[in-house]
């Protein structure tokens, strides 16, 4: 059972504390993400799990063993771990051909000859490098060596890997296409995966769950890519999430209206006894339209980006982001052009409170 | 999984790793600058300051410490001028050839600057030089036309031999700036004169400083040129002096005060500049590396091109090519000031000297397997304790990290006079006038060199590869032996012929510490100069220059080779 | 009026043409972009504009006059052609201050010093740039530096700016930023632009007209909702945006999906394709629909065999026999689950004939 139980981790540099009080479990077979800010102590978090930093304090358990408790000085090296790891640089060894790439944890474990070889071939046909194994890494692109760095963390069977942006040097096709076969990968060889990340689509794609981290370094929230996305818990998560439009409310006794303006909220309102509020909403959950019920507003900006039309509209003082597929604005008639007038409605919102929107710097 | 969990241990092979770099550091390093230090300062049993003040203000030692200053600012001028316009030349104009002109410019860098100056002294000494008898003889001067024997005959055998350390830091910076800087200037309206007056000039200038800052250092204390050219008419600086009180003396007090309080005037001013250097390069060092590589623009000489080129031929030609083939003609020579001809010419001194005089015999012997031990211990010392640098994490490293800039402001005759205090049997051990304290002095001599290049390359391994191999079940020291040592291999090569090479030709140091059995080559072509066997002096340079070029060409074609696996 | 013309322009670097026979003509005003994939010549095109490169033929104007002609002999270098140029690089120079970067080009000109003084400031202002004027270029962040670049190219109120990949160097944000704010600069200051980069949605949100190259031959010059909705050809459509293409085999008249079902008969290629035995069917991800309706004519069956939530929108892979289509829905309409069986209908089918290779 492959399981990575944290309790009370922390992790202090001098007199930066970089992680507090941590505490998480991550269950079998799952492909748990974290995901957070750059600086945000997720790749810490990480080699804390591998075993290339020790914790300030806590402890940390993969399955059923304590590999590292700062209580009691405990502390397994990460060759003793049993896990795969990849690694945002690559990691392959320049010097060594892609089998010994790939064979170097076989030999150091003392499988014999043969059965090492079969293993190792099998394994880099499992990531598509067939062909290619007498090729030393500087004859490889970034997706080939990184599809090496799989390879060497998979020929072990190990039960747990653990991945550190292993996308983000890749160009974007080649990100999209390896963070399916990522997945795929996860599912055929049930292993459980750990992915460290700040790049929240690849999250959404590729988690079972996910724990989004603040800059701080505490986790916000944890649940399944609908659940962080659909349900955030509060304005950061929403904010972190994806393009966040706020749009400025304001409560005159128990009358709601837009911006400074005098339109009144069309929808449901919000519970609470604040003065200043925000609509929070995706730019999908915008209906943007030449006329018919919603708030009046003025399309600022037009942006034709190809793909899709993308509009910046002010109602009452107050902005808002939002696009449309060129297709469909050209068949609806929806091709604004900076300064015309239009309607705007909401598919979905959530309401914050203005205050708890500081802190998100929106 | 193993299931076996262990407590750390109070000191990891981490500790005993970073307690070895220190413990070699201060061994061959700090322990004999600090007694030339204590030495210094400590006279008569008490911290004495007045002393020192004495010791300089006695005429000799004064005057040294200015010409030090003096051919130092001379030659560093000269070749700052010499080493960037050449560097401007081959990167920045269509000159003809470039490659191979460039190339030519880093051969002074091979040929050792006391051979040179010896050269020098055959074509120019006042009345013995061969050019000038040449134009006594044929044009009726009556006085020699340049007497090589003088401050400016120093400084100009010395800028023939140190301008590449500028040349090459120049060219470097030219070469990898980004050509849209100077592109953007171009496109704002200014023409090629006023880009490389406002733009590429000041943008470079860290790299002429830093490159000129070290011919400075370099100058300062070097012993062989003023050794050979000025010692004939009394010039001495700091390095040659030391060498003459120690030498005479045979090791009295006076003698050891005057070198110990010189050596510190060294030590202190190699230390300013280092520190000078790393502020310059720190603060001045512009982020101009980026960007798509265009070729950068080239000045179009037009009509200036062959004359150019000839001119850099003729400097090439008249600072290498005339120099090494006196040395091999003389070398040729029965006796020293007859014509060259065919009947006076003829390799016996060359068969003489390899085969038959004992003293050269045993110098070539003594040079090679001290440059291959110093070599291969430097080697392995260095890549440790750069690995403790670049690569660990442990408590205490910044004693090593100082430790480590040491051997980088420590002048050879300083360590010279460092090992003779520490290793003459003061301290239980005595190895003077053995092989052993000239092996001593070389470690520590070159440890620099073997840290600079064992942590470049160290540099390079990414801390990902060795965590890679941890995580795939690799110990420390599998991770070690199977990644570690492959990747920085080069670098070790590298630093295995930076060491062995110059130590063939090593002066400054072998000249304080050799007893009659342990001459090296450098040792034996001075004393036998010095005794008048200009001849047998000679052929044996030129021995020493065949090694050293065969060396070298050897080196560039693996390290090309191995570049390419 | 045309402002900038290029005739038969062509650039050899040994065998190979970098640059291949091109044409085109910049009105005064106009924000033109050279989109492609990396060595398509987009970047040597604009460095011959520059003068950075000599052509090897044909010839370029501004206005009246001309700049380069090799059959005339004649070049005029960069320094002598008054444009503004930005770098990816940014290159500003480090040693000078940002004031004096600016007022570099004016120093150059030998402008009076009341007048650098107010030129640059007005370079300076319409940058957001004034409380930095006596800051060192290092100690800005990229955007900074690139705004210094842009005040730079802006002081001497050149009518053509050119503009190699400038924001190429800056994170997505900021990228997005500043892409708003060359608009504005170019509305303000009225010159035109010549816009070099292989990001099709800069292209796209800046520029009155596109030329898409590819290998040196000019693939399609056109506005960019044309360059969208009317791809010249498969490379132009693919280049544009996520594309699917399907192949289809033709055999006396009756057509298939390769290695699958025969095409409904509502999806048949328009006439002018007959004939021809190995078509290709374009379509958009996001001009794809789930068709509910069992019986409609003009849809393709299939299988889901991967449907990934990705926040705005849904993912989905769709198996049409041996070859797979990509579908993606924004995150509100309904979709088949994976593993279900579905019909799907392309709203814009567009055909081309299979080049070879592709």
């Amino acid at each position: 059972m492959a399981t990575i139980q944290l309790e009370g981790v922390s992790r202090r540099y001098g007199q930066h504390t970089v992680l507090e009080g941590l505490n998480l479990t991550v269950n079998h077979g799952e492909c748990f993400t974290l995901l957070g800010p750059s600086g945000c102590g997720k790749t810490v978090l990480l080699r804390l799990i591998a075993g290339f930093e020790d914790p300030t304090s806590g402890s940390i358990r993969i399955g059923d063993d304590l590999v590292a408790d700062a209580a009691t000085g405990v502390t397994v090296p990460p060759d003793s771990r049993d896990l795969g790891v990849v690694f945002q640089e690559y990691a392959v060894w320049p010097h060594m051909s892609v089998f010994d790439n790939v064979g170097y944890p076989l030999k150091l474990a003392g499988v014999p000859k043969e059965e090492r070889v079969s293993r190792v071939m099998e394994t880099i046909a499992l990531v598509n490098l067939h062909g290619l194994e007498k090729r030393l890494p500087s004859e490889l692109s970034g997706g080939q060596q990184q599809r090496v760095a799989l390879a060497r963390a998979l020929v072990g069977k190990p039960s747990l890997m653990l991945l550190d942006e292993p996308l983000s040097n890749l160009d974007a096709n080649l990100r999209e296409e390896m963070r399916f076969e990522i997945k795929e990968l996860q599912h055929k060889l049930d292993i459980t995966v750990m992915y460290v990340t700040h790049d929240q689509e690849i999250a959404l794609a590729i988690s079972d769950r996910i724990a989004v981290m603040d800059g701080k370094g505490a986790i916000r929230q944890i649940g399944s890519p609908e659940d962080i996305f659909e349900k955030p818990v509060d304005s950061f998560m929403f904010n972190f999430m994806g393009v966040a439009n706020f749009l400025q409310v304001r409560r005159e006794g128990s009358g709601f209206f837009v911006g400074q303006g005098g339109q009144p909220v069309p929808w449901d309102k919000p519970q609470g006894d604040a003065v200043a509020w925000v609509a929070a909403f995706r730019p999908s959950d915008v209906i943007i339209r030449r006329d018919g019920a919603g708030l009046k507003g003025i399309v600022k900006r037009a942006s034709f980006l190809g793909p899709y039309m993308d509009y910046l509209v002010e109602i009452d003082g107050t902005h808002l982001r939002t696009s449309v597929d060129t297709h469909e604005a050209i068949m609806r008639d929806l091709m604004f052009t900076d300064g015309e007038p239009c309607i705007v409605d909401l598919r979905e919102k959530h309401w914050f409170d203005a205050q708890s929107l500081g802190e998100v710097g929106a | 999984m193993s299931t076996q969990s262990k407590k750390k241990p109070f000191i990891g092979t981490a500790g005993i790793i970073l307690f070895l770099s220190i413990a070699i550091l201060v061994v061959f390093v700090a322990f004999p600058v600090i007694l030339i230090l204590f030495n210094a300062f400590w006279a008569k049993g008490e911290f004495n300051l007045v002393d020192v003040v004495n010791v300089l203000r006695e005429p000799d030692t004064y005057q040294a410490l200015l010409n030090s200053v003096f051919i130092a600012c001379g030659t560093t001028i000269g070749s700052t001028i010499v080493g960037t316009f050449f560097a401007w030349l081959v990167t920045r104009t269509d000159l003809p050839y470039k490659n191979f002109m460039k190339g030519l410019f880093l051969v002074p860098f091979m040929l050792p600057s006391f051979i040179g100056a010896l050269a020098w002294k055959m074509l120019l000494s006042p009345r013995a030089g061969y050019i000038n008898r040449f134009f006594m003889d044929y044009f009726g001067f009556e006085e020699p036309v340049f007497n090589i024997y003088s401050y400016y005959g120093i400084m100009a055998v010395e800028v023939m031999y140190l301008f590449p350390f500028v040349f090459i830091q120049v060219c470097g910076a030219l070469e990898r700036m980004d050509p849209t800087l100077e592109e953007s200037a171009r496109i704002s309206g200014a023409g090629l004169f006023t880009i490389t007056r406002r733009i590429t000039i000041p943008l470079v200038l860290p790299s002429i400083l830093s490159g000129s800052l070290l011919i400075m250092l370099y100058s300062m204390a070097h012993f062989g040129t003023v050794a050979v050219l000025g010692i004939e008419n009394g010039i001495f600086n700091i390095p040659t002096l030391i060498y003459e009180r120690i030498h005479q003396s045979a090791g009295s007090f006076a003698a050891i005060r005057t070198g110990t309080v010189l050596a510190t005037v060294l030590v202190v001013s190699a230390a300013f500049i280092i520190w000078l250097q790393g502020k310059i390069l720190s603060k001045g060092r512009y982020q101009i590396i980026a960007g798509k590589s265009f070729r950068p623009m080239e000045l179009k000489l037009r009509g200036l091109r062959y004359p150019l080129l000839i001119f850099c031929l003729a400097y090439i030609g008249f600072t290498i090519v005339l120099p090494t083939a006196v040395i091999f003609m003389v070398g040729g020579l029965k006796t020293y000031g007859l014509p060259f001809t065919m009947e006076n010419l003829s390799l016996d001194n060359y068969k003489f000297i390899l085969f038959d005089y004992k003293t050269t015999k045993d110098a070539i012997w003594n040079s090679v397997s001290l440059g291959l031990s110093a070599a291969v211990i430097t080697m392995f010392a260095g890549v440790m304790i750069s690995y403790v640098i670049v690569k660990m994490k442990v408590r205490g490293k910044g004693v090593l990290e100082f430790l480590g800039m040491l051997p980088f402001s420590v002048p050879g005759s300083v360590i010279a006079l460092g090992v003779i205090l520490a290793w003459s049997g003061k301290f239980g051990i005595n190895l003077y006038n053995s092989v052993w304290i000239i092996l001593v002095a070389y470690i520590a001599r070159y440890m620099a060199f073997s840290l600079k290049a064992n942590s470049a390359a160290l540099e390079q391994v990414h801390d990902s590869l060795i965590e890679a191999a941890r995580a795939c079940g690799a110990t420390m020291w599998q991770s070690l032996r199977d990644i570690v040592l492959p990747l920085v291999k080069p670098g070790m090569f590298a630093a295995f012929f930076l060491i062995f090479l110059p130590s063939l030709r090593e002066l400054t140091v072998s000249i304080m510490l050799y007893a009659p059995t342990t001459r090296t080559i450098g040792v034996a072509i001075y004393t036998l100069n010095e005794d008048g066997e200009t001849v047998m002096s000679a052929a044996l340079a030129g021995i020493a220059l065949v090694i050293i070029i065969t060396g070298q060409t050897v080196i560039s074609r693996l390290t090309g080779a191995s570049a390419k696996g | 009026m045309s402002h900038v013309r290029l005739v038969n322009v062509t650039k050899r670097f040994g065998a190979v043409t970098a640059v291949d026979n091109l044409n085109f003509t910049l009105e005064k005003g106009e924000c033109f972009s050279m989109l492609g994939p990396s060595g398509c010549g987009k970047t040597t095109t604009l460095r011959m504009v520059a003068g950075f490169e000599d052509l090897d033929d044909g010839e370029v104007y501004v206005g009246d006059r001309l700049l380069s002609s090799p059959a005339k002999n004649y070049y005029l270098p960069p320094e002598k052609r008054d444009f503004g140029m930005v770098f990816q690089a940014f290159a500003v120079w480090p040693h000078l201050s940002v004031y004096e970067n600016v007022a570099f080009p004016l120093r150059i000109r030998k402008v009076a010093s009341t007048e650098v003084k107010r030129r640059v400031s007005d370079a300076l202002g319409a940058t957001n740039l004034l409380e930095a004027a006596n800051k060192s270029p290092d100690d800005l962040s990229g955007g900074g530096k690139q705004r210094v670049a842009l005040a730079r190219a802006l002081a001497i109120n050149p009518d053509v700016m050119l503009l190699d990949e400038p924001l190429s160097s800056l994170d997505p944000h900021l990228r997005e930023e500043m892409r708003f704010e060359i608009k504005a600069l170019q509305r303000q200051f009225g010159f035109c632009i010549i816009y070099v980069t292989h990001d099709q949605s800069e292209a796209m949100a800046l520029s009155d007209r596109i030329l898409v190259m590819r290998g040196g031959v000019a693939q399609q010059i056109d506005t960019p909702l044309n360059v969208y909705n009317s791809p010249a050809n498969q490379f132009v459509f693919s280049f544009i945006g996520l594309s699917n293409f399907l192949e289809v085999r033709g055999e006396g008249g009756a057509y298939r999906l390769a290695g699958g079902d025969a095409l409904p008969a509502g999806l048949a290629p328009p006439p002018e394709f007959a004939g021809n035995a190995r078509l290709s069917l374009a379509s958009r991800p996001a001009e794809i629909e789930f068709d509910d309706a069992p019986d409609a004519a003009a849809a393709l069956r299939g299988t889901v065999v991967r449907k990934s939530y990705l926040g705005e929108i849904i993912d989905y892979l769709v198996r049409l026999g041996d070859q797979t289509i990509r579908v993606q829905k924004v995150r509100h309409s309904p979709g088949p689950e994976q593993g279900a069986n579905c019909a799907l209908r392309l709203l814009r089918p567009t055909w081309y004939v299979c080049a070879d290779g592709e």
